[in-house]
């Protein structure tokens, strides 16, 4: 317990900046590489660095399995709601030019609206993955 | 209504889309049911009207995000999706009644919803190859289904439906590589995706790079015919449907196979045919020489199989080696054949693994040893189960013979009388593995396996007797399957190089 | 010569047809269905190739709009194959779900032992 105390300290200290960069990550997808694919991974990546080094209970604390399961179809949902909002508006399916009075700013904003949905179903995925195989072999 | 109308070729797809992400975020089994029954009885609605409307005013075409084709991705849908579509709904809206007793008495509580959620993932795949018109859209629904379907297939009470399920895997993820790969060359030839684009630049590139759109072709036939699992490519499908959950198998057999051969029509008459002069290929050969392979071989593995599930997974093989012989004919009576074919053995096969999934209700064994004399315990059931089972022998008088008697015609037109006597002698394999099961279910006594079995419930019965009644009825009135068809398959013709 | 030729300056196809074989031979050649999990994800990556190489234009630039560059790579195939990766994750991250369930169900994840233990009950 107490040999992995640097281990414990080190990333409790780095479990914020861990989730900020998924965020960087993830909003600055608009402008540089990046999007919600990769910052749903690193999400997914610090539940995981939290329950290989706190143990499998601390991390369903922070993130129980019922929310990472209900976060996979969630995500999608944003995702094809977003679409629908173009259907409610009198547009075509996934039109997002309806989302502003500027057509290139509502693209910008139904991206944007897309990719917090890949972000929930990745970061969903990913974790629940690991639980299912993590719990698997006990 | 005239806000919905335009956007029914989106809606075909985002609805059991949307239902099938509530259905997985709210995971209760009785919601998640209620969800794929309201969803399945919207479908046949949406496709009904889009039918009507490419019947009245042609083509429909729809813009995904309001951008032009052949740039974005366009659903296009004409007489022959709009038929595909109406099977496909229709036959999910008719089963989905049975499905409530069936999967709680196979799969445990709390799996219940994640088997709705894909059940309509897989209905959204389905509906989605049939209404897309962009390639590699189409590869997309395909994976969905597939993907969901190996789920379904896993989720069969037995550990054996595990490894059928992998097996399928293995082979129908080869089967869409294929495909890409196919679209990958068509994409270099042409630079497009979308298949009317396609068929426009293909041809100016035929004569000098023939040799590639040759190999695009091969390699969609391939991947397409192990999706639909033409002989000899059907390795995944008797496995996959024997252990599959009952409701599935129906699912299944209904409806995956058949969109399956609907995108390899849609190719060859619509992409290739369109561009290049098919005769010039032994496609057509080569097609006709496996379908009747299929016919013959499959049949004759279905006369000694004792597995109810796994003898109807065969003579579906047989079946569908019927519907690919019309896609080889491709003359008009053949090719409709081939495509009435596909809505009537989709009807009957869905009639007849309904009956079994009854059965296994009830009496908890598909091995027909064991359901000796059960017709006298479950009679209407058991009604149903022979009337579609004379239909696959194309009895006369069921909707069977219609299909067979408009193949046989297609055959007569490129005098290959050879072709009528296989047909004829193919559907008397029918009649002895039908008959078998008939001679057992009817005319033995009842064992004391069967002795406590009775007709199902109402919602597990009338589904079974609707499905049988439509194969008497399409074996009659012929104006929607034939009729309809007929008019596809002179769009598909007259678009022929 | 000619022959070999056409070869040495389409290696990029060569790679991908090499690849595509590889993995294809490993599915059908292995019992082990990890093994055969892996020979499928080569078979998919190497379509992954076969899209993106055309894409690339030599001398072109990323196809972010500037005056500076007149030559661009086609982004198509990227975002195409984007897609296909995905679905391929999706089909890996399945089947070794489906493997992982097998090996309990039977002990064991090499096919002819499997045939065997089903043969047997």
């Amino acid at each position: 317990m107490s040999l992995d105390l640097i281990l414990r300290v080190g990333t409790k200290l780095i479990l914020p900046f861990i989730l900020l960069f998924a965020l960087y990550v993830q909003f600055h997808g608009d402008f540089g590489p990046g999007g919600g694919f990769q910052a749903g991974v690193i999400t997914a990546g610090m539940v995981i660095l939290l329950a290989i080094t706190f143990g499998l209970k601390a991390a369903q604390r922070v993130a129980p399995r019922s929310l990472v399961e209900r976060m996979i179809p969630l995500g999608a949902l944003i995702f094809a709601g977003t679409g629908v909002v173009g259907l409610v508006m009198g547009k075509n399916y996934l039109d997002y030019s309806v989302f502003s009075r500027d057509p290139a700013h509502g693209h910008e904003l139904g991206i944007f609206l897309v990719e917090a949905g890949v972000l929930i179903t990745v970061a969903g995925t990913m974790t629940a993955l690991f639980y299912a195989f993590v719990e698997r072999g006990r | 209504m005239n806000a919905v109308l335009p956007h029914l070729p989106a809606l075909q797809v985002v609805i059991p889309l949307l239902g099938a992400l509530l259905a997985g975020f709210l995971r209760r089994g009785g919601v998640a049911f209620a969800l794929a029954l309201a969803v399945s009885w919207i479908m046949p609605f949406i496709s009904g009207a889009m039918l009507w409307q490419t019947l009245l005013t042609g083509p429909i075409s729809y813009h995904l995000g309001g951008w032009e084709p052949p740039w974005g991705i366009e659903y296009r849908v004409d007489v022959l999706n709009g038929f595909v579509l109406v099977l496909v709904s229709i036959v999910g809206a008719v089963i989905m009644p049975f499905a409530r007793r069936s999967v709680a008495f196979e799969i445990e509580e709390g799996r219940q919803a994640w088997f709705y959620c894909m059940y309509l993932l897989c209905l959204t795949g389905l509906l989605g190859i049939t209404v897309t018109g962009d390639v590699f859209n189409a590869f997309v629904f395909l994976e969905i289904s597939s993907l969901s379907s190996y789920v379904l297939i896993a989720l069969g009470p037995d550990r054996r439906a595990l490894l059928s399920a992998f097996q399928y895997l293995i082979m129908g993820t080869i089967g869409a590589t294929f495909y890409v790969i196919g679209v990958g060359l068509l994409y270099l030839l042409t630079g497009s995706l979308n298949m009317v684009d396609i068929a426009a630049r293909l041809d100016s590139a035929w004569p000098e790079y023939s040799r590639a759109i040759v190999a695009a072709l091969a390699f969609v036939t391939v991947g397409v015919s192990l999706k639909l699992a033409l002989f000899p490519l059907h390795a995944w499908l008797p496995n996959g449907y024997a252990y599959a959950p009952s409701w599935a198998t129906v699912f299944l057999s209904a409806t995956a196979t058949k969109v399956a051969i609907y995108l390899l029509i849609r190719f060859y008459f619509s992409i290739f045919g369109v561009a290049i002069d098919v005769d010039t290929l032994p496609i057509s050969e080569i097609i006709i020489a496996l379908s009747v392979a299929a016919m013959f071989i499959a049949s004759l593995i279905a006369v000694f199989e004792e597995n109810l599930k796994r003898m109807l997974a065969y003579s579906s093989v047989a079946q569908i080696g019927y519907i690919t012989l019309g896609i080889g004919l491709a003359n008009q009576p053949g090719l409709t054949g081939g495509l009435v074919h596909i809505v009537n053995h989709a009807l009957m096969k869905a009639a007849l693994f309904l009956a079994i999934g009854a059965i296994f209700y009830r009496a908890r064994t598909v091995r027909l040893t064991e359901l000796a004399g059960i017709g006298r315990k479950m009679p209407l059931t058991m009604a149903a189960f022979t009337i579609a089972g004379f239909g696959l022998i194309g009895a006369p008088g069921t909707s069977g013979f219609i299909s067979k008697w408009y193949l046989a015609i297609g055959a007569i037109d490129k005098d290959w009388w050879v072709l009528v006597f296989l047909i004829m002698a193919s559907s008397l394999i029918a009649l002895v593995y039908v008959g078998r099961v008939l001679e057992v279910v009817w005319l033995r006594k009842p064992t004391p396996e069967v002795a406590r079995a009775s007709d199902p419930p109402p919602s597990m019965l009338l589904p079974v007797l609707a499905l049988a009644s439509a194969t008497i009825y399409l074996g009659f009135d012929t104006e929607w399957t034939v009729g309809v068809a007929g008019n596809a398959v002179e769009a598909l013709l007259g678009g022929l190089r | 010569m000619s022959m070999l030729m056409s070869l040495i300056e389409h290696y990029n196809y060569v790679i991908t047809i090499f690849l595509m074989m590889t993995g294809l031979y490993i599915v059908v050649a292995r019992g082990n269905m990890v093994k055969k999990l892996v020979g499928l994800s080569i078979f998919q990556t190497s379509v992954y190739l076969l899209y993106i190489e055309p894409g690339k234009i030599i001398g072109g630039t990323a196809p972010i709009i500037d005056p500076a560059f007149t030559v661009y790579s086609n982004p198509l195939p990227h975002v195409l194959i984007l897609t296909a990766i995905v679905v391929g994750v999706a089909t890996l991250a399945l089947g070794l779900a489906l493997v992982v369930r097998i090996n309990e169900a039977y002990g064991t994840v090499e096919e002819d032992e499997i045939f065997e233990r089903d043969r047997n009950t």
